[in-house]
Parts: C-alpha cells; sequence; structure tokens
C-alpha cells in the first residue's frame, strides 16, 4: 500500500500551486498515515468495527487519486422537492456547487482554508490520510446575529465513474454569536465499493445553534467514515441526528467539546440495518465547565446478520459541576445472526454531577405482538406497528419539524 | 469518649500494619528456571507440576506487561522480587497445631483469626496463609468426615494428584494473561477445595492471606472443584504490613462447578492500601476465573474491595452448562490515593443462562475507581438474560468514578439490560441525619451503608460485621 499511497500523494499535489512549506506539511501527514495504516481492532476505539480487515475485504486495494480537473455534471433528479433549501453538492469527492439562494449575501462568507491543516484533539490515522490528500476544503462562516432562512443541505453524491476508491473531504464551519444553522447531509450513493473519509469541524459561539441531520439511507456498497467535531461555547446548543442505514459500512463520530458554561448538546441516532451490514456511531462528549448538559439515545432495529456498535462516553472534567449527562441505547435483534455491541462509558472527575446510562438489547416483544393480533392486526402488521413506534421515539426528538417530517418520510413512518 | 469512638480510632490506622519479625527461607532473588525448580523442588513436586510451571514460564517470557487499565503504576522490577519466602520452622511441616511456630499463632491471633480449635465455636474452617506458605488448616477432621477435601494446594498435590492433575488451569490455562501467567510459573501455595457428590459444605470454609517479608510477591492459587449436586461457601480475607514499598500480589483463583453445584465465593479484601499521600501499598493484580461446566450450575462472586494501593481485578463466570447462573455483588471504596479498576466478565455459552452484576463503587479523596465489564452472549447461548447495575458515588471533586461496561450480544432470543448511575451524597440526606444528631462521618457511613446493602446482605454473617464497620472506616476523614 505504501508505494500506491507514495505514487497517489505525488499525483494529487502535482495539479495543485502548494507552497513548499504545505507541501511538507502534507507530506508529513502521509508518513504518519503510512506508519499507522488504517486502524485495526487492536486500537480500543475501534475494537468492535476493524477497519482494516473490513477494507480488506470488502475494497481490496485502494487507490487514492481523483482526478479533480474535470467537472461532473450535477444531476438535479436527486434534490430534495418540497423543502426550499441552500445546497453544497459534491460529486465524487469534487466540490461541483455551493449555492446560498435563499439567504443574504453579506451574512454568509465562504472562505478557502484548503492550505489549513486540521488538527484533532482526537485524531487517528484517518484524520492524517484526510489531511494528506484533502486538496480543497472551504470554511463556511454564518456571521453574527444571522440565522439562516432555509436549511442548507450537503449533498454526497458518488456515481459508477468511481471505483475502489479513497475519497476525502472536509469542511469547516463557524457559527458567530447569536446565528444558527441546519443542515443535512444527505448521501445518494450509486458508486460501489469506495471509502469516503469525511472530516466535519464546527464552531459554535456564544448562543449559537447548529442542528446536523446526518442520512444515509439509500443502499450502496461503500465504506464511510465520518468525525465531527463540534467545540462550543456559552449557551450553544448542537443537535445531532444520525441515520444510518443504507451504507455496507458506515461509522459516525460526534466529538463535542462543551467549553462554556449552560452549553448542550444532543446526539440522536437510528440504526436501521439488514443484510451484512455493519455500523457503528461512536460519540464522545466532553463536559470541560460547569453547567453544561448532554443527552444521547440510540435505538436500533436489526435483521438478518447486521451488526450495529454504539461506543458512548461522557467525560467530565473536575470543574464541571452541575453537569447533567444521559446516555440511553436500545436495540432490537429481529434475527438469530445480528449483533449488537455496546460499550456506553462514563468518565468522571466531579462529585456534583448527574449522569447516568442506560442499555438494552434484545428481541421484539412477543406478549405486545399477541396483544396487537389479538385486536385483529396481522403479525406482519404488528410487527411493522411496534418497530415504527421504537423507532419513532428518535425521530420525535428531531426540534425542527420541517426535516422532522423529511426523515419520517425516508424512513416510510407514517403517523 | 464515646465506645463507638473509640473503635473508630482503635481502627482508624491500619490496624493489620505490624510485621512480625519470623526466620525466612527464601528463595534466590530474581525470577528464572532455577528459581522455579527451587520452588517446585522445596514443594516435592511431582515431575508433571514442574513442567505445568516450566511451560508457563516459558510463554511468560514471550508476554509483556499489560498496560490499558486506567491505574497506572511504575514499571515493576521482576528481577528484583522474592518468589517464595516461607517461615523457618515450616520447613519441616508441623504435624499439628500445638507445633506451630508461637510467633506465627500470635500474628494470627492478632489479625482476628484463632486457628486452634478452641475457637470452634466460630465455626468456620480456616487455612491461613503466610507468604508463601500455608501455615495452618483447622477442622480437617470434621470436613474429612464428610469425604470434603480442604487443605493447601501444595499438600493436595501431593496427596490428591488426579483432582488437581485433571482441573489446574483448566479455567486459567498456562497461556493466560501476563500475570495470570507469572502465577503458573512460580505460585507457591494457597487452598485446594474439593466437595464430594451431593454434599453440602457444613461450614464456610475460608483462607487468610498474610504478605510479611518484604521485597515479596504473593502468589497464590486456589482451587474450588464442586461436584455434582454440592454446595460450599467460601471466604477469602486479606491483609499486609505497612511498608513504603509496593508489593506485588497475583493470585490465580479457579472455580469450578459441575452439574446441579454451587459455589459461593465472598472476598473481604483488605491489604495495606498505603499511606494518606499514596506511598507503599499492595498492587492487587488477582485473576479469578469460574467455570459453571455443569447444568444448573452456579457461581457467585461477593467482593468488598477495600485495600490496596491497586487494585486490579475482574473476578468472572464462565457460563457454559445449560441454565447455569453468574452472579456478582461488589463494593469498591477507594481513599487517599488508592486506585481500582475492577469489574466482572459474564460469558454465556450455554442455553438459558443467567446472569446479574451489581456493582457499587465509592471514592474519596484524590482516589480513582473504575468498573470495568463484560457481557458476552454467543450466538448459541439462547434465552439467556443478563442484569447489570453499576452505581458509583463520588465525595470531593478531587477523586473520579468511571464506568467502562463491553456489552455484546449475538443472539436475538437473549436480553441485556444495562444501567449505570454516578452521583453524590445529596445535601439533603445529610441534612436529614444531621438533624436527627449524628455527626457528618456518622451520617455519611450511614448513608453509604444503605448504598452498599445490596451488596452487604450477599456476605455470611461473620463477613457482613466486618464488612460494614470496614466500609465506614475507609471513608474516615473523606468528609468536610
Amino acid at each position: 500500500m505504501r508505494e500506491q499511497l507514495q505514487k497517489d500523494f505525488y499525483n494529487s499535489i502535482k495539479n495543485l500551486s502548494l507552497s513548499q512549506k504545505d507541501i511538507e506539511i502534507k507530506k508529513f501527514c502521509l508518513d504518519n498515515f503510512i506508519d499507522k495504516g488504517f486502524p485495526n481492532k487492536k486500537e480500543e476505539d475501534w475494537k468492535f468495527s476493524d477497519l482494516n480487515q473490513i477494507i480488506k475485504n470488502n475494497i481490496g486495494e485502494l487507490s487514492f487519486y481523483n482526478d479533480q480537473a474535470s467537472t461532473n455534471k450535477v444531476d438535479t433528479s436527486v434534490f430534495v422537492d418540497g423543502l426550499e433549501h441552500n445546497k453544497i453538492v459534491f460529486i465524487n469527492g469534487r466540490i461541483e456547487k455551493i449555492d446560498f439562494e435563499y439567504e443574504k449575501k453579506d451574512q454568509i462568507e465562504i472562505i478557502d482554508q484548503s492550505e489549513t491543516i486540521n488538527e484533532f484533539k482526537n485524531s487517528n490515522s484517518l484524520s492524517d490520510l484526510n489531511n494528506a490528500f484533502t486538496n480543497k476544503c472551504f470554511k463556511i462562516l454564518v456571521k453574527k446575529g444571522y440565522q439562516l432562512a432555509k436549511p442548507l443541505i450537503i449533498y454526497h453524491t458518488t456515481n459508477s465513474k468511481i471505483w475502489s476508491k479513497n475519497i476525502n473531504l472536509r469542511l469547516n464551519f463557524e457559527i458567530d454569536k447569536d446565528s444558527s444553522l441546519r443542515l443535512i447531509d444527505l448521501f445518494n450513493d450509486t458508486s460501489e465499493k469506495n471509502f469516503l473519509n469525511i472530516f466535519y469541524n464546527f464552531e459554535l459561539k456564544e448562543n449559537a445553534v447548529l442542528k446536523n441531520y446526518k442520512v444515509d439511507k439509500f443502499e450502496n456498497k461503500n465504506i464511510k467514515y465520518s468525525f465531527n467535531n463540534i467545540d462550543q461555547d456559552k449557551n450553544s446548543i448542537s443537535e445531532t441526528f444520525i441515520l444510518s442505514s443504507g451504507s455496507n459500512f458506515s461509522k459516525n463520530e460526534i466529538n463535542c467539546n462543551l467549553n462554556g458554561v449552560y452549553a448542550s448538546a444532543f446526539v440522536n441516532g437510528v440504526f436501521s440495518l439488514n443484510n451484512d451490514k455493519h455500523h457503528e456511531i461512536r460519540s464522545i462528549i466532553n463536559h470541560l465547565t460547569e453547567n453544561t448538559k448532554s443527552y444521547q439515545l440510540i435505538k436500533s432495529v436489526l435483521e438478518q446478520s447486521s451488526k450495529a456498535v454504539y461506543q458512548g462516553k461522557i467525560f467530565v472534567n473536575s470543574d464541571a459541576q452541575k453537569t447533567d449527562g444521559y446516555q440511553l441505547s436500545k436495540a432490537i435483534l429481529l434475527n438469530k445472526e445480528s449483533e449488537f455491541n455496546a460499550k456506553p462509558e462514563l468518565e468522571i472527575y466531579a462529585d456534583d454531577v448527574k449522569c447516568s446510562h442506560g442499555s438494552a438489547s434484545g428481541s421484539l416483544n412477543e406478549d405486545s405482538i399477541f396483544y396487537l393480533m389479538s385486536r385483529g392486526l396481522s403479525y406482519q402488521q404488528s410487527r411493522e406497528l411496534l418497530i415504527n413506534g421504537f423507532l419513532l421515539d428518535v425521530v420525535e426528538k428531531i426540534t425542527d419539524s420541517e426535516i422532522k417530517n423529511l426523515i419520517k418520510n425516508l424512513l416510510g413512518i407514517k403517523e | 469518649m464515646d465506645n463507638r469512638q473509640k473503635e473508630i480510632n482503635n481502627l482508624k490506622d491500619y490496624k493489620y500494619g505490624f510485621s512480625t519479625d519470623i526466620e525466612n527461607i527464601q528463595a534466590p532473588k530474581g525470577l528464572n528456571e532455577d528459581v522455579i525448580k527451587f520452588i517446585s523442588n522445596i514443594k516435592k513436586e511431582p515431575a508433571w507440576m514442574l513442567e505445568f510451571r516450566l511451560k508457563a514460564f516459558e510463554r511468560f517470557k514471550a508476554l509483556k506487561e499489560p498496560d490499558w487499565q486506567k491505574p497506572k503504576f511504575p514499571k515493576i522490577d521482576y528481577q528484583d522480587l522474592y518468589y517464595y519466602s516461607a517461615p523457618k520452622s515450616m520447613k519441616d511441616k508441623p504435624k499439628s497445631l500445638d507445633e506451630l511456630d508461637p510467633k506465627l499463632l500470635e500474628t494470627y491471633k492478632k489479625l482476628g483469626i484463632p486457628l486452634q480449635e478452641q475457637a470452634r465455636l466460630n465455626g468456620i474452617a480456616v487455612d491461613a496463609v503466610f507468604d508463601s506458605v500455608s501455615v495452618a488448616t483447622t477442622f480437617k477432621d470434621e470436613l474429612t468426615k464428610q469425604g470434603i477435601i480442604f487443605c493447601p494446594i501444595s499438600e493436595a498435590i501431593q496427596s490428591h494428584p488426579e483432582l488437581v492433575k485433571k482441573y489446574l488451569g483448566s479455567v486459567i490455562p498456562t497461556s493466560d494473561h501476563f500475570f495470570a501467567t507469572l502465577n503458573s510459573a512460580v505460585f507457591t501455595d494457597g487452598s485446594f477445595v474439593y466437595i464430594p457428590e451431593g454434599v453440602r459444605c457444613p461450614m464456610e470454609l475460608s483462607t487468610y492471606f498474610r504478605i510479611n517479608a518484604s521485597n515479596t510477591g504473593q502468589f497464590e492459587r486456589t482451587l474450588i472443584i464442586a461436584d455434582k449436586g454440592s454446595y460450599v461457601s467460601y471466604l477469602e480475607g486479606c491483609t499486609a504490613p505497612m511498608r513504603d514499598e509496593n508489593q506485588l500480589h497475583a493470585a490465580n483463583v479457579e472455580l469450578i462447578a459441575l452439574d446441579d453445584a454451587e459455589i459461593k465465593y465472598s472476598t473481604v479484601q483488605n491489604w495495606y492500601p498505603g499511606d494518606q499521600d499514596g506511598k507503599g501499598g499492595i498492587y492487587n493484580f488477582v485473576t479469578k476465573r469460574g467455570l459453571c461446566k455443569g447444568k444448573n450450575s452456579k457461581i457467585s462472586w461477593t467482593q468488598v474491595e477495600t485495600g490496596s494501593a491497586i487494585t486490579w481485578k475482574y473476578p468472572s463466570c464462565i457460563l457454559k452448562g445449560d441454565n447455569s447462573v453468574g452472579e456478582f455483588y461488589s463494593i469498591a471504596i477507594t481513599n487517599n490515593h488508592q486506585k481500582a479498576d475492577t469489574g466482572t466478565k459474564m460469558i454465556h455459552l450455554g442455553k438459558n443462562t443467567k446472569s446479574k452484576i451489581i456493582s457499587k463503587g465509592i471514592s474519596a479523596g484524590s482516589s480513582d475507581m473504575t468498573y470495568r465489564g463484560l457481557v458476552d452472549i454467543s450466538s448459541k447461548a439462547k434465552n439467556s438474560t443478563n442484569y447489570t447495575q453499576c452505581d458509583s458515588l463520588l465525595m470531593g471533586n478531587k477523586c473520579g468514578a468511571h464506568t467502562v461496561p463491553y456489552i455484546k450480544n449475538k443472539n436475538s432470543e437473549s436480553n441485556i439490560a444495562h444501567e449505570a448511575t454516578t452521583s453524590k451524597i445529596s445535601d439533603e440526606q445529610l441534612h436529614y441525619c444531621q438533624q436527627r444528631g449524628l455527626n457528618p462521618e456518622e451520617a455519611v457511613g450511614l448513608i453509604v451503608n444503605g448504598f452498599c446493602k445490596e451488596v452487604l446482605q450477599q456476605l455470611p454473617m461473620e463477613f457482613a460485621v466486618e464488612a460494614q464497620k470496614l466500609v465506614g472506616i475507609s471513608l474516615e476523614g473523606s468528609v468536610g
């Protein structure tokens, strides 16, 4: 893999106008990645999902070079109907379109940050890979006091032009004081056997509100890794919702730093898996100062030989008195081949806190099915009703009603 | 001063912190094949036993000290330890208690363990282990009548080789992790229990461990076999003198329950925890594992962990037999600079297996407490259930309490439920108690005992009282 990486790396930087210093930094990251390779199960954070093995078994040899010179045609049929929205379109990893048509132009700034390297406190070899190969990176700045009128949808589209490729993406967001952003990540893949490596960094200033919905619903054979780093100032709110369903393998990581007092973070997720899919959510909520709050709810429905993993960690610093942390994960295993693994973790250094977690997994309750069937529903109907009700619980946590309806439609949940 | 205050003052300092001047025989310092041969030789072991040890040592050489645990400790120099230390008078084994070195008897008397059978009223059979050897076993005759074997493991190797050979290493193989393998290579003594088919052991069996000599690691090995339909309740207690340096204690405990058998294993661990600045104390790195081999068997672990500078242990159950049950009840209390990383593993292999975990952690001072547990339901373990509850109580903002459970469910017909909470003693509760005339320390003691009640109830009577007192003492000075 080493030679392939180096060859692809030089091909990639050849077309870029980078300073010598930038090249050196990128090269440093590349060397780091070559050293460490893809994460494997010997690393604690990857214990339940051995990415190295998964890539080996599903893709084989990866190529890291992406031709970014030619444009791709934007297929408008993938756009969401019935919801007015701003767009960013990625096709095969290349930014094709940035369109804030519904917003005041002077309130949003788009800054080219291709030359800065992202440094995450919680880094693994994938952030090195991302730094080495991302060649276009923008920062979206929402200015002070501005609240976006319409949500922003980021379309992650891949098509059959690419095969066995690694795609690296990076976006930075800064949401200034008193402003807000609603962001939907919509994955739409018609390609197969690619590895997507996505890094987002959010900076939330005082009173800022971020709502991020990650929707991976459409069946595809890709492998995805997505990392969100969220830094939150005083009084800010972040809400993350993850619908994890379509890809062959997917791991979503949320690293949230509650730096300011009264900041709060919500992470909700739904796994709805079939076949032999393997998905994971890993969340780390760092309560770093007093009076911060976090809430997490993850529910899974697992069919056939699918596998879901939830690793959630609540960290409470010794200064973070009056922390309120809550975490719940529930799973229904519908098939004897399916598997649910959880590692709900608490690491607490302050005494005046309220932290709890719960985790439960098991089969569908036969008594409930019997109850419904005795009232005239078929077995299939009863089962669907129970599963929908189970998942609806999480979807109802979405605070934005427009987007809640969109996601309900996607999941096919009727009220 | 009232009686209670007097009692507390008495107990405030680690009262087992004395050491006894007894002439020792020690193996040469360091760890190598010669030392292992020395141990094997002095114990007059058969060849297969030496082979077992050497095999383990061979494997040990390839292993690295693990470093994933939460409490970090300075590197241990394994060549700087004595692996065998025995009171000299034990060389030619005394035939009866009357021939025992009076100094030894005195030591155990100070510890509150009456070895002489005049303490018959107590009704507990005791096997006392002093540094590397077992010094006395009481009530032997009575037990022998029922066919129960309760003796030092070194004796069992001589007198019941077929049992030892069959079961030793069957739950913790020589190829296990670093400390377990080290123990397999150099273990010196410990207890051996065999309960024959259908026998319900009429009394509590108990082992008392004491580390006396300095620079000595204690590596004892306990093997308990409960044959079909039998029952045994086993207690373990431990103390050590106060010393500035850290001492290593790496024991292995193996339990085997055959069809319909039940083993109840209780520990009150009160090794020297080090002084208030965290100097000295025991490193308690113990491997305890029980195998529910037969159908309908049951293994229950109860532990009260108040001592040791670092506690690092996970008493586990392998639920292999159908309908078998595993239980784990734990109280871990850390104060000053103590660190504990403890929990359990419940591995469900058989059908209809059940497990229950209740863990209560209390940390005070600058201490650190981690619950780390694994519940693994394999795809064949149909209809299994697990219930886990781990609660932590924090006192002060310099300590830490952590929960790291691993939950694996591979069977859709099985259910796992896990709950964990972390909190502090609420001001309302304290106020309520103080209003009724308790001083703050008494109030905390009362509340903490209530917090631990679920676990304390599981202990045999004699131990429950001691444990309750220990809970109060361990938290001395943590309020205010």
